[in-house]
């Protein structure tokens, strides 16, 4: 660096340097957790396949022990796990179920 | 020299109304710029070359796109970047102001439905997007299609595959740790990017062959892995090159997959001597090198030879092609001298995965 951009932009810092951040200067907005249940009886989980395979496997095992528990159970399957999942499935998810599961298999 | 090309960014900079809206972040005089940005997480792991006013407007002078613009949303978190939050990364990465609108329209080809940037970036395979520029442009801002293509040297190759790498970071929030969680990752998360050796080519160029004039300039993203080298030295011809090929070719990602991952094949001048000297075009080439590519499927379903991994038995007795059609790009580039070809295995293709996307670059 020479001399003439070491100095640029140094307005509000005397002697420094004044660099453009290269974020987004985005921040999420914050959500807090839901509580916490404390019986599975008579919710309503979703339990979703990512189309990695085994993952069925998996899910069919959890919602056999989920049918133990008294919850009921509903399948979702999205279209592929290189992609986040459509809107209308995370709308239709949100709107039918008390909670979710997400499969991750191979 | 009559007008010091610093000092007049420096006023430009201080004195006229340079527009650009980024938040200032001041770094103290008795502070080291490189360590301070490396403690903010906006490097790959390489020091970055500090984004000063002064530098991002000398490097908005490369594009004619307005400093607001929009050029996409980046992956992961599908933000909103514009042509000056580029600039900015593109002088981290050590752009010169020329290289940006490579940069542009490389961001353009990925953060597509069709390139599908979030998988690329998310997966636990060891892929990026691999860069091929071709066009005019390419010997104007100096780009590489020679010895080391792939390898080091080169500034323009290395510096804009980087930018595009920083925008994906820092713009996106693609970390390595954070949605970034690949197993081994691959040089190609930190640049991958060439040109094609279109002069000594006696073939149409990728860029022709993917529908565009040879005079256009294009960049053509693949999502692949790091390159392997593939060595024939003495297949002397058109044939045995062909088969040598193949036989390196079959194994790429792995021997037991078929049709559902993508390839990329850079043949070296040496190498090409030899379809050169039969009188082959890139059509015929393709056309014999496919059928070479073909694979029985009973060899690669699950069990077979004692290996688990493999194709399900409902598809035994086929014969399938290794490539989709269209799933192999080759291109000419390397050093003069060496009996070498290069190999870059893909991910996995079409809607379920990524599609290799090619756009225009515009000045």
């Amino acid at each position: 660096m020479n001399e003439t951009e070491s100095t640029t932009g140094q307005a509000g810092s005397p002697g420094g340097t004044l660099l453009l951040d290269p974020t987004s200067e985005v921040e999420p907005a914050g959500r807090s957790l839901v509580a916490r249940r404390t019986s599975l009886e008579g919710l309503t989980v979703g339990l979703l396949d990512i189309s990695k395979p085994r993952g069925n496997v998996f899910l069919d095992r959890l919602e056999e022990h989920l049918g133990r528990r008294g919850a009921a159970v509903r399948r979702y399957v999205k279209p592929t796990f290189t992609k986040p999942a459509p809107v209308d499935l995370r709308h239709e998810i949100a709107s039918q179920c008390d909670a979710v599961i997400e499969a991750l298999a191979d | 020299m009559t007008v010091d090309p610093g000092r007049i960014d420096e006023l430009r900079a201080r004195f006229s109304d340079s527009g650009l809206r980024s938040r200032r972040v001041g770094v103290g005089a008795l502070e080291d710029e490189t360590e301070a940005m490396f403690d903010r997480g906006w490097t790959d792991g390489l020091p970055v070359v500090a984004p000063t006013e002064a530098r991002v407007t000398r490097m908005l002078d490369g594009t004619t796109r307005s400093s607001g613009d929009i050029v996409a949303l980046i992956p992961p978190s599908l933000v909103e970047c514009t042509v000056e939050k580029v600039a900015v990364n593109a002088v981290m990465a050590g752009c010169r102001p020329e290289y940006l609108p490579v940069v542009l329209a490389a961001l353009e080809a990925i953060c597509t439905d069709e390139f599908n940037m979030h998988g690329v970036l998310a997966t636990t395979m060891g892929v990026g997007p691999v860069f091929v520029v071709n066009g005019p442009i390419t010997r104007k801002i100096g780009m590489n299609a020679g010895i080391n293509v792939l390898g080091h040297g080169n500034r323009a190759n290395l510096t804009i595959g980087r930018a595009v790498q920083l925008v994906i970071r820092n713009v996106g929030g693609g970390h390595p740790g954070g949605i970034d969680r690949a197993t081994h990752g691959s040089p190609a998360k930190l640049s991958f990017c060439f040109a094609e050796d279109e002069a000594g080519s006696p073939w149409t160029t990728l860029a022709e062959d993917r529908g565009f004039d040879r005079s256009t300039n294009v960049v053509t993203a693949f999502c692949g892995e790091a390159p392997r080298i593939l060595m024939d030295q003495k297949s002397r011809s058109a044939d045995s090159l062909l088969r040598s090929l193949a036989s390196g070719l079959l194994s790429a990602v792995s021997p037991r997959t078929v049709l559902g991952m993508d390839g990329m094949l850079v043949i070296s001048p040496e190498h090409m001597a030899r379809f050169r000297d039969a009188g082959w075009d890139r059509a015929r080439f393709m056309d014999e090198l496919g059928a070479y590519l073909m694979v029985e499927s009973d060899d690669i379903l699950i069990g077979a030879g004692g290996i688990e991994e493999g194709l399900p038995g409902s598809m035994g007795g086929l014969t399938l092609p290794k490539f989709r059609p269209g799933g192999l790009l080759v291109v000419h580039a390397g050093g003069p001298a060496g009996l070498f070809s290069a190999i870059v295995g893909g991910w996995v293709n079409g809607p379920m995965g990524s599609d290799p996307t090619s756009r225009e670059i515009t000045l």
